[in-house]
């Protein structure tokens, strides 16, 4: 029978490894894993790689795991946000490392890592200092940009609901980096708000199928959500 | 349209608030569009939308057809945009995750992107997502695949730095953002349309001359 909940974190993020590229869902503070994140903490990994599209602020998730000092290099589209003080920290004073990738790129870097495409040219970054020492090719009437699959060694993601079989569906705007980074990594750790019995969730409304999904934690959140 | 709205007013000339940019921009967009506002300025666009047209708004990550804030007791913690806003959820709206979003946005779909920038340049370049090379902590988001990737590209700024350096400029000092996708700038004193010529004036603010707003441009405005 197959059964993807664990009954603890310390459990899911069993195995992840020092120097692990870690995929982080999220997009500011909805659909971000934080108890996953704490877990990571907990669980002590370091030298890792983060792929996030922010950086966390203030001194909760993945700020913390930054300001732990576990993590060499970031991978993110929009690292400085409001209250991003870790971050900033830590760049400016050369303890991180950074590559600043375009959103839309990072998306599908990710999608790509989950759909075997090893790399594509987009038009996104062409002629920007973004780009510089990438390949570079006229392709119709732009100039576009070899970019390479982004593939994850651990992915940590948040849905609403899930089943045992590691079907999740979402909620508004917490889906964004989630369903893109499932199938882009080795292993998908999931935590979710809701669980139901297999059979429960509508297969038309199913987001990310079980088969991109590895483990998951059932952590409702403290606030009541409607 | 021209003959009537160039023609400066006689008096003190008065500079457009950021709502009247905004009302200004709206007062353009037709029914029927979809539109990314861009963080900061833009987003007041959505405010000032004339109420006999329908226009879909797109957030990066992963709406579209969101509406405005919620009441303070109505706020969904699992709705904001991509300014990190609460927001709410319009009739017909539809959710997407980030590739899809950003297909949309790369593939030609939306009708129009409004963006802030620091500088646009007479060919339409784009700079908007850092000040200078060595920028101590950037960030660039999806301003770069918005700039390219909308059918349309308008921006929204103020027409001077703080300093009263002019922002319209032949050349972009900063880093850019994407290659000659302006094709209209809505400013404090004008609007303009970027053309193959340049800048093009299509309307100065009550009481600025024609010359008065060259002062202040870096780069030459075709009247």
């Amino acid at each position: 029978m197959i059964d993807k909940f664990v009954p603890s974190v310390a459990e899911a993020l069993a195995g992840v490894k020092d120097g692990a590229t870690i995929l982080v869902g999220g997009f500011g503070a909805v659909g971000q894993p934080d108890l996953l994140i704490e877990g990571l903490i907990a669980q002590g990994a370091s030298a890792l790689t983060v792929v996030a599209n922010n950086a966390g602020y203030g001194q909760v998730g993945l700020a913390r795991l930054l300001a732990a000092g576990r993590v060499r290099r970031l991978v993110c589209s929009y690292p400085r946000i409001p209250g991003s003080v870790i971050f900033e920290e830590l760049y400016k004073s050369g303890r991180l490392e950074l590559e600043l990738v375009p959103q839309g790129t990072l998306a599908e870097r990710l999608r790509a890592a989950g759909a075997g495409i090893p790399a594509f040219f987009t038009p996104t970054g062409a002629g920007t200092r973004l780009v510089d020492g990438k390949e570079t090719r006229r392709l119709g009437a732009r100039d576009c940009v070899l970019e390479h699959a982004l593939h994850g060694d651990v992915a940590l993601i948040q849905a609403w609901t899930a089943d045992r079989w590691g079907n999740l569906t979402y909620r508004g705007s917490g889906r964004n980096f989630n369903p893109v980074m499932a199938p882009a990594a080795a292993l998908t750790i999931a935590q979710v708000e809701h669980t139901a019995q297999l059979g429960e969730l509508d297969p038309e409304v199913i987001v990310t199928p079980g088969i991109y999904v590895d483990r998951i934690v059932h952590h409702p959140a403290e606030a009541a959500h409607a | 349209m021209r003959d009537d709205i160039l023609s400066a007013e006689a008096g003190p000339c008065r500079p457009r608030s950021r709502e009247e940019m905004a009302r200004r921009a709206a007062a353009d967009i037709a029914d029927g569009w979809y539109v990314n506002l861009g963080i900061g300025i833009p987003t007041l666009i959505a405010n000032h939308v004339p109420a006999d047209r329908e226009v879909i708004f797109q957030s990066e990550n992963g709406l579209l057809g969101f509406g405005p804030a919620p009441d303070e007791g109505m706020i969904d913690p699992y709705l904001i945009n991509a300014g990190k806003q609460h927001v709410t959820l319009l009739k017909g709206a539809a959710l997407l995750h980030q590739a899809d979003s950003f297909a949309m946005i790369r593939g030609r779909h939306l009708d129009l992107c409004v963006l802030g920038a620091f500088q646009v340049a007479a060919n339409g370049d784009i700079a908007n997502w850092a000040t200078s090379s060595n920028d101590a902590a950037p960030a660039v988001g999806g301003a770069m695949d918005l700039a390219l990737g909308a059918r349309r590209v308008w921006v929204m700024m103020e027409h001077t730095t703080r300093e009263g350096e002019p922002r319209l400029v032949e050349s972009c000092a900063y880093p850019l953002t994407a290659l000659g996708v302006v094709s209209r700038i809505y400013t404090n004193l004008a609007v303009l349309d970027v053309t193959p010529q340049g800048f093009r004036l299509v309307e100065l603010v009550a009481g600025l001359t024609a010359a008065e707003l060259q002062a202040v441009t870096a780069a030459p405005i075709l009247v």
